[in-house]
């Protein structure tokens, strides 16, 4: 047993050989919040009193779901065998679309704990960010949270986790992060078995950035990893990509709240504030260097945030568009992955295509829009982008259906990942039925363990963000767990499939999908408006097309009736009210060519409700 | 019981009308309603404010025409007390509920008590609703000898299984009859059908039109069955006892119905209301017609002519004023509406108290005053003139004459008369128009 640090190591003049910095490796739920809270309790950067669930995460959203959408780091004193520490957790983000981010994180630390669920045992995600940690060196304490959980099987999972990472099964740590079980054993194993960090004094300042959040009262705070050399106070720093400058008008570490510093030393992790108001004046995986004496080679792995998939966002009260616009201003200071311009759409008016780095980015944004800033909103059909070459050779990069060209097409193209499916070897089969429905090639299989299965596949990313993982997990009652990422594009039969009503195309509707599933996609959609458009004075075509070739038709016939059959005395006040009433709802109504839609059957439509309603 | 009343102002306990309501009520004719609300069984789709003897809650049938009376001397003061200039009485109405229900001499003491109140106009039209099983020869010459004119049965339909479904007890072979009896006592006679009931064919209709045609009415209604909120029958939708009405299957059905009536000589002259062509005074009266001169109810005392139509109604729809006397009765007057409390023993107490039975009231503004002209006329044929219409109004008749709502001829000529298209379609032209 360690005893709480007596006193603590002071930033910027702490040997790098007393430094440890790790991050954990976690599934969403598998407790890896609640582990990061004990060791904060532990070692005594929070007080019993101040201890709140779940402490790092800041967002609602992210204690709410038990998900930490961005990371922070915290440095933490421990001592063993009589010598202080200092402890650096780097909270990773747990999610597909935050990849990057996670390997930013990774490459900050030399060790990481891999932390698995005693019950549920290691997911696609999990196994993903593995990989990743494996391949910048890191060294793995393999760990088995929950082992108070009366369905936890630590001897089946620790099989399985030295079967992964070579060892001992008997080695795997097991630990509770709820009752604090074997924690303090770990930071012990954190500080014996993760290599120190390494680094030159002497070499002009190096430190990379694996985090940068934007705080409503300071501004950007840029999280750091200090490779070489020194930052101090009120110096003048330099952005390795944009050559921007910066004064650093505060310096320090979290423990957890931050404390200021004399600066920043080699192998040290903490934050800087500089008075920018922009993520992206502050980039993550950027090298940050001073003006004074730059360094001439930036560190590796920096790369552009880009967004993977597109979707309109549009207010449902059409008046909430400059809220709209607001709130995505506001997001975008917090968020450099966050793209958006403005869109008209005919069915839904004012509105603005957003790009994202997958789908759970996607559906976070929109929950933060509707919850932070109060929008209520409707989301387009997610699409992905397509590089369209026409017959005179003309190239379209095309990431909304709309822009899509008409005329002739010589080829599309369209992103493909690598997709890691990970579930109990029951399901392998609806499994594979499932990926082969979606255009998939499988890549290969291995068991993980004895009865669980990772299938690979090779998939256009278009099926994936088309609800393959709500698919994925109704066939599996939950059980599987999906990674994927880019490996390039193909060229696919790929056509756009217009849906028309009276002849007009409806945009929200548009979808470019593969030319054998263009017919099964106009039923669907044309079936879906059949049943929400109301009858009109005249019969309306639904249509499903490929340019002008109708591929699927329904029609709502013609209202023939609309009166009330009574209207004496004591009637009239009531019919009065209805009309008025009536002619309300028709101001909200939408307008495709002549035919009134109301906005609730766009909505509806988008969100696939008439399915849901008819399997109740 | 019933549907609920509308949501308005409090209405004062004398009754008096609001400033300027003698103004909006210059020139109008005046009429009176009188509600019965007493059944003897409620049907299972009527949500008219009406009582079985069980829901009575100790109002007494007996007592009833009694406190209508006292409800017409109240009505005399209060117009009188709002400067409103007095008018004789140019229709009267008895509905319900089953005015039928009442002995004879209750209907005819408050039809005297009207005529003490105001007087009657010259060809006063005084109509009563009844049911078929509720009259006899003897009833019907009574009527007519006190005054009555016209007498509207709810006939509803020939077939039985559909009389089963609105839970109407009447046979169906005694219509003929009682319409028999009517014609011989000298009353014009008005059938009122309904069309769309769960479970009727188009045939069934079609059987139910011809046998109203076979008794030659004066004037017929035709209503599509209205599933109001809170019936029985409502329920037994709900629960799936009845399928939902078909619109489509009702459009035919008043596709047929005024084809029929078209082919034999009736004219529409509202969306659900057909009657004989007026017949000019000296060219002799129609068979079974009390026939004498009566003014026009559209443009006021002109030609001397027999009226089929329903000038009760007309003027309804006209914009018109009248007084409804009984529990639940709506009423207007100079642009003011209001409405009675509903049950008849709360009815009682206020009326016995000399306090105004109105449960509340409203005075539309001009905005909405317009909505309901609208409203209201389109839906009588060439009621609504191009000329009264706002600007933007008018600028939809070319639309609406494209769509073939209304009629073009009528259109070039001054005037809005739907279609037949247009007529099952109002509700979207009103909407038009406002």
């Amino acid at each position: 047993m360690s005893p709480r640090a007596v006193q603590q190591l002071q930033p910027a003049s702490t040997d790098p050989a007393l430094i440890r910095n790790f991050c954990i490796i976690a599934h969403i739920d598998h407790g890896k919040s609640t582990l990061a809270d004990r060791m904060l309790q532990i070692t005594g950067v929070v007080s019993d009193r101040d201890m709140r669930a779940q402490y790092l995460d800041r967002m609602d959203i992210e204690r709410e779901r038990g998900i930490t959408i961005k990371s922070q780091a915290v440095r933490m004193p421990w001592a063993l065998d009589g010598q202080t520490y200092a402890l650096n957790m780097i909270d990773t983000p747990g999610h597909v679309d935050f990849t990057y981010e996670v390997s930013r994180s990774l490459a900050a630390c030399e060790g990481a704990i891999l932390l698995v669920d005693a019950a549920q045992g290691i997911e696609a995600q999990t196994l993903a960010n593995l990989y990743l940690a494996l391949d910048n060196d890191l060294t793995i304490i393999p760990v088995l949270n929950k082992i108070d959980l009366p369905a936890a099987d630590p001897d089946k999972y620790a099989a399985e986790l030295a079967g992964l990472i070579g060892g001992k099964a008997e080695d795997v740590l097991r630990v509770s992060g709820k009752t604090g079980m074997g924690v303090e054993e770990l930071l012990d194993l954190v500080v014996a078995s993760i290599p120190a960090p390494k680094g030159d004094a002497d070499a002009p300042a190096r430190a990379m950035i694996f985090d940068s959040v934007y705080d409503a009262y300071r501004g950007v705070v840029t999280y750091v990893r200090m490779i070489d050399g020194k930052l101090t106070p009120r110096e003048k720093i330099m952005m390795m990509s944009t050559k921007s400058t910066h004064e650093v008008l505060e310096i320090g570490v979290s423990s957890p709240e931050p404390t200021p510093s004399k600066g920043l030393a080699v192998g040290e992790v903490g934050y800087l504030i500089t008075g920018v108001k922009d993520v992206r004046l502050s980039k993550v995986g950027d090298t940050v260097t001073t003006f004074a004496k730059p360094a001439t080679v930036a560190l590796k792995g920096y790369s552009e945030p880009k967004p993977m998939v597109f979707s309109g966002l549009y207010p449902i009260d059409g008046s909430d568009y400059p809220n709209l616009r607001e709130a995505l201003d506001k997001l975008k200071l917090s968020d450099a992955a966050l793209v958006y311009e403005p869109e008209t759409s005919v069915a839904l008016g004012f509105g603005f295509r957003c790009g994202f780095l997958g789908l759970l980015h996607l559906e976070i944004i929109t929950e933060r829009l509707e919850r932070e800033f109060g929008l209520d909103l409707i989301a387009t059909a997610p699409s992905v982008i397509y590089e369209v070459t026409t017959d005179d050779k003309k190239s379209v990069t095309v990431t909304n259906p709309s822009e899509f060209p008409g005329g002739k097409i010589a080829s599309v193209s369209e992103p493909m990942v690598k997709a890691s499916i990970l579930a109990p070897k029951d399901y392998v089969g609806t499994i594979m039925e499932l990926c082969q429905g979606r255009r998939g090639t499988l890549d290969g299989m291995e068991y993980v363990g004895t009865d669980r299965v990772e299938l690979h596949y090779k998939m256009p990313l278009g099926e994936i963000v088309f609800d393959f993982f709500d698919h994925l997990k109704s066939r599996t009652q939950g059980y599987a767990s999906l990674d994927y990422e880019p490996i390039g594009e193909q060229v696919a039969d790929l056509v756009k499939v217009d849906i028309l009503l009276q002849g007009e195309a409806v945009d929200a509707f548009s979808a470019i999908v593969h030319r054998e599933k263009a017919y099964a996609y106009g039923v669907l959609m044309t079936e879906r408006l059949k049943k929400l458009i109301p009858r009109q004075q005249f019969e309306v075509p639904i249509q499903a097309a490929i340019g002008a070739r109708i591929i699927a038709r329904e029609s709502i016939s013609a209202m023939r009736k609309d009166v009330l059959a009574k209207c004496y005395g004591g009637d009239i006040t009531r019919k009065r009210k209805l009309l008025e009433k009536q002619k309300e709802g028709k101001k909200r109504m939408k307008m495709v060519g002549r035919v009134e839609v109301p906005q609730e059957a766009f909505i509806a439509a988008l969100s696939g409700d008439t399915e849901t309603k008819d399997k109740k | 019981m019933g549907s609920a009343l509308p949501l308005g102002d409090p209405a004062p306990a004398d009754g008096r009308l609001p400033e300027g309501t003698s103004e909006l009520s210059h020139g109008h004719p005046f009429g009176v309603y009188v509600h019965v609300p007493f059944c003897r069984v409620r049907c299972g789709y009527c949500d008219f404010n009406t009582y079985t003897s069980s829901e009575l809650r100790g109002a007494k049938q007996v007592d009833y025409s009694g406190q209508a009376i006292l409800e017409v001397e109240f009505a005399a003061r209060v117009l009188a007390e709002s400067q409103i200039a007095p008018r004789p009485v140019s229709t009267v109405f008895f509905g319900g509920g089953t005015p039928t229900l009442l002995p004879t001499h209750q209907l005819i003491e408050m039809l005297r008590a009207v005529d003490d109140a105001w007087g009657l106009a010259t060809g006063v039209e005084v109509t009563t609703e009844a049911n078929p099983d509720s009259v006899d020869a003897r009833y019907l010459a009574d009527l007519a000898a006190a005054g009555f004119t016209r007498v509207s049965f709810g006939m509803q339909s020939a077939v039985p299984h559909v009389l089963q479904t609105l839970d109407r007890t009447h046979d169906p072979e005694r219509v003929p009859q009682v319409v028999g009896w009517a014609r011989d006592a000298g009353l014009q006679v008005s059938l009122d059908l309904i069309y769309g009931t769960p479970g009727e064919t188009l045939d069934d209709w079609s059987r139910s039109v011809d046998s109203a045609l076979a008794m030659a009415p004066d004037h017929l209604s035709a209503y599509a069955l209205i599933v109001e909120q809170g019936t029985k029958l409502a329920r037994q939708i709900r629960s799936g006892v009845y399928p939902e009405p078909d619109d489509d299957l009702e459009a035919d059905m008043y596709e047929l119905v005024d084809a029929r009536l078209d082919a034999a000589g009736y004219e529409w002259y509202e969306v659900s209301n057909w009657s004989r062509a007026s017949v000019a005074a000296d060219s002799g009266a129609a068979p079974g017609s009390s026939a004498g001169p009566r003014p026009d109810a559209l443009t006021g005392p002109a030609t001397p002519a027999t009226e089929f139509r329903s000038r009760h109604n007309l003027a309804y729809w006209q914009g018109h004023d009248w007084w409804g006397i009984g529990p639940g009765a709506h009423s207007h007057i100079g642009g003011t509406r209001w409405w009675n409390v509903k049950h008849p023993a709360a009815y009682a107490d206020r009326i016995l108290a000399g306090v105004s039975p109105a449960a509340g009231r409203e005075t539309p503004g001009a905005d909405s005053r317009e909505i309901e002209r609208v409203l209201l006329l389109a839906r009588i044929r060439s009621g609504l003139t191009i000329d009264s219409l706002a600007p933007e109004a008018r600028r939809e008749v070319a639309g609406l004459i494209a769509d073939e709502l209304i009629n073009a001829k009528a259109a070039f000529a001054g005037s809005i008369e739907l279609t037949l298209r247009g007529r099952l379609l109002a509700d979207a032209v009103v909407r038009r128009l406002t």
